[in-house]
């Protein structure tokens, strides 16, 4: 029998309380000591989540973080379509954040974009040595000869930038002069910087602020700005997230300006200040980029959620509420117009997930934002957790998500995660693709959530009816039916994990 | 007899190049086989035994080559004085790249390519700081066993003779390095015989040799010359040859030092009269501010 049949919210956090003491007594006392304030059952009423965070990993278990180059390369810049991110150090970096993430745009790749495109400086040990930067300055020359009409170029900085010192911003400068000005951006995200890839979102942020908005201040808008422009801060476009999202706003009578940064360009980096709201969807990794825009610009950020329909609905009305009546009633127009869908979805969907229990581990956003598109479902999220999130993130959690009893992990460990589904019998498991086939090989069904599997895209209402799609897809799939080891049938648990 | 590995490690401008390059010289001539390897991006640690401003280096080398591995060790090899063998690491110009990687990327390189074979010495010049653990390399992986500290009776010579013992501690137990003993370069300070004497034997080790100040060295120098070559007969050429024989002789009585802290240091020198006892009343007042 399924522990997590189990309805009664007192039992259900007996229980969670009783995992963490047993994955907790596998560590040595200090590992323990230190792991115990990273996991926790959420108590309703509490402003978080109860969990340190934003803290380093204990040496020696599974982490599932990246680090400062995955924050600033793989997030952040990566996804700006129309400059040549420069991966600066040796290959390894590049090459396995080659192709980006799905950060899908529209271009000519190899000639007006450059995003599932690798460029490298591939350091030797000469580079090491005598230092890098005219390699750099040589690699700028020959990207500016063999793709003429790329916007722009950014240094991603690799460990060994940093340890050998390399001025880098010497470098950009030099070469911004020589090309008449061009935009050319170090970033100075080391992986051995900060505890996770969190840091690398800031550090990839201020680079935005010192050289992109620093730069263009003193020049006039190349448009002319409207009394609804809007900037969409935070979209990654995976798998077309930012399109359906986009599509939404432009409908109710708003502008879309600018996407951060799937499919964005530089050109909309540099209109943004001139933004008369900017929405903010991944808060983790532009928030620092919004409260820089609001004190120095002006500009109002408003969160947003756009994952089901009762949070899209509500997000749309917030958004609304910071123009006029004509926004507002456009806000009510797009709710309606989707109604049919968003109802036919549920109707379709619901009563073959309905009951079911998910556990999340994320990073950015998700372990949050997509609870609410569970439970449009009927479903229910039971355990979460963040990689890389900080205490306002488990505070936004705690105060509009979580109910009360779920699990909560951050920074979870392999060993831990593993122990917690076997106990808990989930009926989904939401993670990345190092989790996914440890859960699938244990007979749980899987969702990619940093990827959509190859799917998508999950924002909107379109979103929507793909993400229900999916999640039954891979729920309700015959294939689990086929799973059990044949003479381990009956009366016993279907999750174990590999010890 | 097994190869004797050795280095000389010490502050800055204490005159290790020199002091190594002559007492290398007269161990030639007791006939014993030498390789020199500079680890220094100056690379000017073979330039007496070569009669050349600065010989090619590896690294340098390296760069215009590709890379390390597409040298051949005749390539970096040079013979000087008595056929002693003689490499530069080099390294980038200051303030750019790496040097510390490039002496182990050097280190290496010799390694592989049978630099250490039909020789009796390898000594290892190491610029004056060990900054980074790219110039601990030789105190590291049993790449030198014996370690000279070129020295004199200068507060900040000793500091740093107690700090590379320190680096010597680090790695005694680890692997196999011992240090051989104290040479002191005579800068013609306060009692520095006696001083030079105390703190070898605070750190557990002697003063393998005292070097008189002489200006023969500077005139074979001007030459890029060794004294030895230069004017073996003269006085100064005997110190150095003193001292060869001493190391020749120092042959596996290496010991793992015993550092002091900073204000054992400064008591010793208070001992020996060199610093009057500090009036902590006193610290951090200008000479102005004292006469009032």
């Amino acid at each position: 029998m399924s522990v997590s049949d189990n309805t009664d919210i007192a039992q259900v956090k007996e229980r969670n309380r009783a995992l963490i003491q047993e994955v907790l007594e596998v560590y040595p006392a200090k590992s323990a000591k230190r792991r115990a304030k990273h996991l926790n059952v959420h108590e309703d009423g509490k402003s978080d989540c109860g969990v340190k965070s934003n803290v380093k990993s204990i040496p020696g278990v599974m982490t599932i973080r990246g680090c400062a180059y995955a924050g600033s390369k793989g997030v952040v810049w990566g996804p700006i379509k129309d400059m040549i991110h420069i991966s600066h150090g040796p290959v390894g970096c590049g090459q396995y954040s080659w192709a980006a993430r799905r950060n899908y745009y529209i271009g000519t790749t190899g000639i007006d974009t450059f995003v599932t495109m690798q460029f490298t400086s591939d350091f030797q040990e000469k580079d090491i040595v005598f230092g890098g930067d005219k390699k750099l300055a040589k690699i700028m020359d020959e990207i500016e000869m063999l793709f003429p009409l790329n916007k722009g170029i950014t240094v991603q900085s690799e460990c060994p930038i940093g340890l050998i010192g390399d001025d880098i911003e010497a470098v950009s400068k030099a070469k911004s002069k020589e090309y008449g000005g061009k935009t050319i951006v170090p970033v100075r995200c080391e992986g051995f910087r900060g505890v996770s890839q969190s840091l690398g979102h800031h550090i990839a942020n201020d680079a935005v602020r010192d050289w992109v908005f620093d730069k263009t201040d003193d020049k006039a808008p190349t448009f002319e700005p409207g009394p609804y422009d809007i900037a969409i801060i935070g979209d990654y476009n995976i798998g077309g997230d930012a399109w359906s999202s986009r599509i939404l706003l432009e409908e109710m009578g708003l502008r879309v300006i600018a996407q951060w940064s799937g499919d964005g360009s530089i050109a909309e980096l540099e209109a943004t200040p001139k933004a008369k709201l900017n929405v903010l969807h991944c808060y983790r990794s532009m928030n620092y980029i919004s409260r820089h825009m609001e004190e120095k610009y002006g500009i109002p950020w408003v969160e947003y959620n756009f994952f089901g329909p009762s949070k899209i609905e509500e997000s749309l009305r917030k958004i609304a509420s910071y123009f006029d009546e004509s926004i507002q009633e456009g806000a009510e127009r797009v709710i309606a117009k989707y109604k049919a869908l968003t109802e036919a979805t549920i109707a379709k969907y619901k009563p073959r997930l309905e009951g079911k229990k998910v556990m999340l581990y994320v990073g950015g956003l998700r372990p949050r934002h997509v609870i609410g598109a569970y439970e449009d479902l009927g479903m229910e999220v039971v355990g979460t957790g963040y990689e890389f999130g900080h205490n306002d993130d488990y505070q936004r959690t705690a105060q509009h998500y979580v109910k009360d009893g779920t699990l909560i992990y951050d920074d979870v460990t392999g060993y831990e995660f593993e122990k917690f589904v076997e106990k808990v019998q989930p009926d989904l498991v939401g993670s990345g693709i190092k989790e996914k086939y440890v859960f699938q090989k244990m007979g749980v069904p899987f969702r990619q959530m940093h990827s959509w599997d190859y799917s998508g895209p999950y924002h909107g209402y379109d979103g929507f009816a793909i993400f229900a799609r999916d999640m039954d897809m891979a729920i309700n799939s015959p294939v689990w039916s086929m799973a059990p080891t044949p003479w381990k049938q009956g009366g016993e648990d279907f999750a174990i994990a590999a010890e | 007899m097994s190869l004797r590995q050795i280095a000389f490690y010490g502050k800055g401008g204490i005159g290790k190049s020199t002091t190594s390059q002559n007492t290398l010289a007269a161990l030639a001539d007791l006939g014993q086989r030498i390789l020199i390897v500079g680890c220094d991006p100056k690379a000017d640690s073979t330039r007496l035994m070569l009669h050349a401003k600065a010989q090619d280096t590896i690294l340098s080398l390296a760069a215009e080559a590709g890379s390390v591995e597409d040298l051949e060790l005749e390539d970096v090899m040079k013979i000087g004085y008595k056929d002693i063998r003689c490499v530069e690491s080099g390294g980038p110009e200051p303030g750019v790249g790496c040097a510390g990687r490039g002496v182990i990327t050097s280190i290496n390189f010799l390694e592989e390519n049978g630099a250490y074979e039909d020789i009796d010495y390898v000594s290892y010049d190491v610029l004056g700081d060990v900054v980074c653990g790219g110039f601990a390399m030789p105190i590291r992986e049993n790449k030198a066993q014996e370690i000279y500290i070129v020295m004199s009776g200068e507060m900040m010579a000793m500091y740093a003779a107690n700090n590379i013992s320190k680096g010597i501690l680090k790695y005694a137990n680890s692997g196999g390095v011992r240090l051989g003993g104290l040479i002191c370069n005579e800068r013609q300070t306060d009692k520095e015989l006696e001083l030079a004497e105390t703190l070898a034997g605070k750190l557990g080790t002697e003063l393998i040799h005292f070097v008189p100040r002489d200006n023969i060295v500077q005139h074979a120098e001007l030459r890029r010359m060794t004294v030895i070559e230069y004017a073996p007969d003269s006085n100064q050429a005997d110190e150095y040859r003193q001292l060869a024989q001493k190391i020749h002789n120092n042959a596996g009585k290496g010991i793992i030092p015993t550092p002091i802290t900073m204000d054992e240091l400064e008591d010793m020198l208070m001992e020996h009269g060199i610093m009057s006892a500090i009036d902590e009343t006193q610290v951090g007042k200008t000479a102005a501010e004292l006469a009032v």
